[in-house]
């Protein structure tokens, strides 16, 4: 075993460390900020600086070292917090991610950009923290205020060397550490004492898998310790303690420091603490008691947080998609065997055969709970999207200079997890669009007679099987003139008589964009046809509802998973088809007087007040044996792509749920057909694609057409 | 119906390599054993429309949807029939599981590759690229198709081309 298989432990841990950060970091109040809020972030920050050492990630190490500084000065109320300085958590929150992600990808971070930010953090560490000290140093140092002297420890990281050596002289020296490995088995174990090395000397070991002592000579503090140990074992399986005896190494140390630097420790000091004390063990040794009362308080706060985060933790377990997908496709496979079977039991004689009958709804019922809850595995909430966009308005709206809240709701709603990867990129369009174009400047909103403040929602929320995403602004709304006059210059086809809904979905057309001018924001045209062509890809369509000078709504409507389709099946000659329950409007028996024929070959359906064209499925699937009149088929009014038409079929058979099979994985794309799935008697199934039946029926039309032709022209050569 | 292929052959000579022989009418073809994953009945294939006419439809191999192509309507055979005889050979090539109708699986045969001769340039119908050698059996003489190319052969229409020649 490898230490570089924990590798993505830690990347994981540190993304969702980091995601924590900023989520903190953007709820924070800057005039009021919530003590519990500074701790966690700083145990953010913390946790993240203890793993990137122990793989030696340095550059990440030193930045967030930086910052832990910063934070803890922050926590313990001797930096103010201001906007900006916040604004530079977040960037160097940014640079982390970015260092993280370059470490994954097996590179090193950027040099330049870790210097820059380096010498940005240090510069507020040295602009508020020394005005502080000059203040501290005046009044509060009688106090009870562990005043801190920063600046060495501050200016030390610009030169890493001189950071070694200040902390190897005035931190912690070297203390004899004795660590316990409870009930930890051999592979572990030869890799913690591996790891163990890294901190020191081990001086003895011994013990069996019960428990295993080895006493370290170390410089670390034991929270650093453990933090590292504790990505390969659980907390509870490790106790550290600090032998009385002081190491020879110990002698370095400034002798008034000594005393209270070693004391406190030994009471399992957390390492923030002893750490950030260090830099103040001069004048702490003047008053060493009152520090003590000061320090009490917040190592209890970070004990008893830390413990609940790792409540937490132990209650998931990281699976690997794979794995779930596998899960789900085996459960499929028992609901086709239980409904074949279910098929086969009907045939039987209830009285004779009572038992198995029972057996059959029992295990009929037990498949549909298993099923259920193994959907629900992979869903996911929609905070996993939502949680991103309040960094994203906040620099955005910093950007264009507007006023936005941003107001989120049905963040508990779920959805499948590979939907909700997708579906982030398409929304964060639509904010970018509802920002740029939607809300308006604040001397427009005020004289609009609106709040300066723009509002922007995003809402979630279930409805039968969907679920509607929505982007809604408080702007000025679609200009229809506008959209238009562009559409007229692009060349698209248009008329003034088109309805409002109709010129929305203009702006889906590609190379669309009726902003004047090309900010770096948005403007440039590719995207709301991605964004559409993302989201029908996914099974979805987007639907646009706009009032002038109250706002736009942008709604996407998703299905809930991929896996699992309400399917309406029917029937047409000897073959059973699908179609998606969601595009099914209506279905009735055409009247012969509700039929009109157009252009010669194609036929319209009058429904109310409406005209559909036909499409017969025998038609364009080439069925043999469907019935070809047209008052004795069905005609199921469905809803594709915003095109409607009515299908023609020859019976319905009914609703059901089905599994929905890849047909691409070992075929390719069909036409005019989605996917297929296994019905109750094994046989397979095809799923129809309303919009791309549509396609395939014209292009079969104008096949015929063409053949057609030819043959009336040879015909009039002979 | 179905039974495992691989089973009872010994392997005499390590040069030598294993196929699975097949009939389309009179005529006697083989593949490449390892390539074959079983070999199933022909039944319950539900059709596709528009594709080419050799592509029977697909069917589910246990939970899964597979596609059946009629090796004897690609190579243009005069009788096609389904009978209890009619034999799927279910191969699993380019990470694709294939079903391919024959009239009839007949043994395993070992060639040695001096049994082997190249395939000698055919008319349209049976093209060159897809055909790895003839192999010589005493009197027999089994064509060998190379069943991974002809699967992900253009004409086939079996698998998508633009994402994958890129």
């Amino acid at each position: 075993m490898d230490i570089s298989d924990f590798y993505e432990t830690f990347f994981e841990e540190a993304e969702e460390l980091l995601a924590d950060m900023e989520r903190l970091l953007l709820d924070l109040d800057v005039d009021d900020p919530d003590v519990e809020d500074l701790n966690a972030i700083f145990r953010a920050a913390h946790s993240i600086k203890g793993g990137a050492g122990t793989f030696g990630f340095t550059v990440l190490q030193e930045t967030t070292h930086l910052l832990e500084n910063l934070l803890d000065h922050t926590r313990r109320g001797e930096l103010s917090l201001r906007r900006d300085i916040v604004d530079t958590f977040l960037e160097t929150k940014d640079m982390l991610h970015d260092q993280l992600d370059a470490y994954r990808n097996g590179g090193e971070p950027d040099a330049e950009a870790f210097e820059r930010i380096s010498r940005v953090l240090q510069q507020i560490a040295l602009d508020e923290l020394g005005q502080q000290k000059a203040v501290t140093k005046a009044t509060a140092e009688p106090a009870a205020e562990p005043a801190p002297a920063p600046t060495p420890e501050v200016e030390a990281p610009s030169q890493p060397a001189d950071e070694q050596a200040t902390q190897d002289g005035a931190e912690n020296a070297k203390r004899r550490l004795s660590i316990a490995l409870i009930g930890v088995n051999d592979k572990d174990r030869a890799l913690l004492v591996e790891e163990l090395q890294h901190f020191g000397t081990i001086v003895s070991q011994s013990g069996d898998a019960q428990r295993y002592q080895v006493s370290l000579e170390s410089a670390e503090s034991q929270d650093d310790i453990e933090a590292v140990l504790c990505f390969i074992i659980e907390p509870e399986q490790l106790s550290i303690e600090v032998d009385g005896s002081t190491s020879p190494g110990a002698g370095k140390e400034a002798p008034e420091a000594s005393a209270p630097a070693e004391r406190e420790p030994a009471e399992e000091a957390p390492a923030p603490v002893s750490e950030s004390a260090a830099p103040a063990i001069p004048e702490q040794t003047a008053s060493s008691e009152p520090a003590k009362g000061q320090a009490a308080p917040a190592r209890a706060a970070g004990k008893s947080g830390g413990k609940s985060a790792k409540g937490s933790e132990s209650s998931t377990i990281r699976v690997p998609v794979d794995k779930v997908d596998q899960i789900i496709n085996l459960v499929g496979e028992l609901i086709i065997t239980q409904s074949m079977l279910e098929q086969t039991a009907s045939d039987l004689d209830i009285v004779s055969h009572g038992p198995l009958v029972n057996g059959m709804n029992l295990l009929q019922r037990n498949a549909r709970d298993l099923q259920e809850a193994v959907m629900s595995i992979r869903m996911m909430p929609m905070d996993y999207v939502f949680s991103r966009f309040p960094r994203l308005v906040r620099d955005l709206a910093a950007k264009l200079d507007k006023d936005v809240e941003l107001v989120t709701e049905g963040k508990s709603t779920e959805l499948d997890k590979s939907l909700i990867e997708r579906i982030i990129d398409p929304l964060t369009h639509l904010v970018r669009n509802s920002l740029d174009h939607g809300l308006e400047s604040r001397e427009k909103r005020k004289a609009a007679g609106k709040s300066p403040t723009g509002r922007l929602t995003l809402s979630a929320q279930h409805q039968g099987g969907n679920i509607l995403i929505e982007v809604i602004d408080d702007g000025a709304g679609l200009n229809r003139d506008k959209i238009l006059a562009k559409a007229r210059s692009n060349g698209l086809a248009i008329s003034d008589t088109m309805s409002d809904d109709e010129v929305w979905q203009l702006i889906f057309a590609p190379g669309f964009s009726t902003a004047e001018q090309v900010s770096d924001v948005s403007g440039r045209g590719v995207g709301m046809d991605v964004v559409k062509r993302n989201i029908q890809e996914m099974g979805g369509h987007v639907e646009i509802l706009s009032k002038p000078g109250e706002g736009t709504t942008t709604r996407i409507v998703l299905p809930l998973t991929l896996a699992i389709l309400d399917g309406m099946s029917i029937r047409c000659g000897q073959e059973t088809f699908l179609l998606p329950l969601n595009a099914v409007l209506e279905s009735l028996q055409p009247q012969a007087e509700d039929v009109y024929s157009m252009a010669g070959d194609d036929q319209l359906l009058k429904v109310r007040d409406e005209y559909l064209p036909i499409i017969a499925l025998h038609h364009a699937l080439d069925v043999v044996g469907a019935k070809t009149e047209l008052t004795e088929a069905i005609a199921v009014i469905v809803q594709g792509e915003g095109r409607r038409y009515a299908l023609l079929v020859d019976d319905l058979i009914g609703q059901q749920q089905v599994v929905v099979k890849n047909l691409e994985t070992n075929y390719r794309k069909v036409p005019g057909i989605s996917a297929a799935t296994i019905l109750g008697d094994g046989s397979v199934a095809l799923i129809l694609d309303i919009a791309d039946l549509h396609r395939l029926d014209r292009r079969k039309s104008q096949q015929r057409h063409e053949t057609k032709r030819q043959y009336l022209q040879e015909v009039s050569q002979v | 119906m179905s039974q495992q292929a691989s089973t009872g052959v010994l392997v005499n000579e390590a040069a030598s390599s294993e196929y699975l022989v097949f009939s389309l009418g009179d005529e006697e073809y083989a593949v490449d054993i390892l390539k074959v994953q079983e070999i199933r009945g022909y039944e319950n294939v539900t059709r596709i429309a528009n594709v080419p006419e050799f592509i029977k439809g697909v069917t589910n191999l246990r939970g899964v949807i597979v596609p059946i192509i009629d090796l004897r309507l690609k190579f243009h055979l005069d009788k096609v029939e389904y009978g209890g005889q009619t034999v799927v050979i279910v191969v699993n090539v380019d990470d694709r599981i294939v079903g391919i109708v024959v009239d009839g699986v007949s043994d395993v045969m070992s060639l040695s590759p001096d049994q082997i001769k190249p395939a000698p340039e055919f008319g349209v119908t049976l093209s060159s690229d897809y055909l790895s050698g003839i192999g010589s059996l005493d009197d027999r003489m089994l064509v060998l198709v190379d069943i991974e190319k002809l699967l992900t052969h253009e004409e086939m229409q079996l698998v998508e081309r633009t994402a994958e020649s890129a």
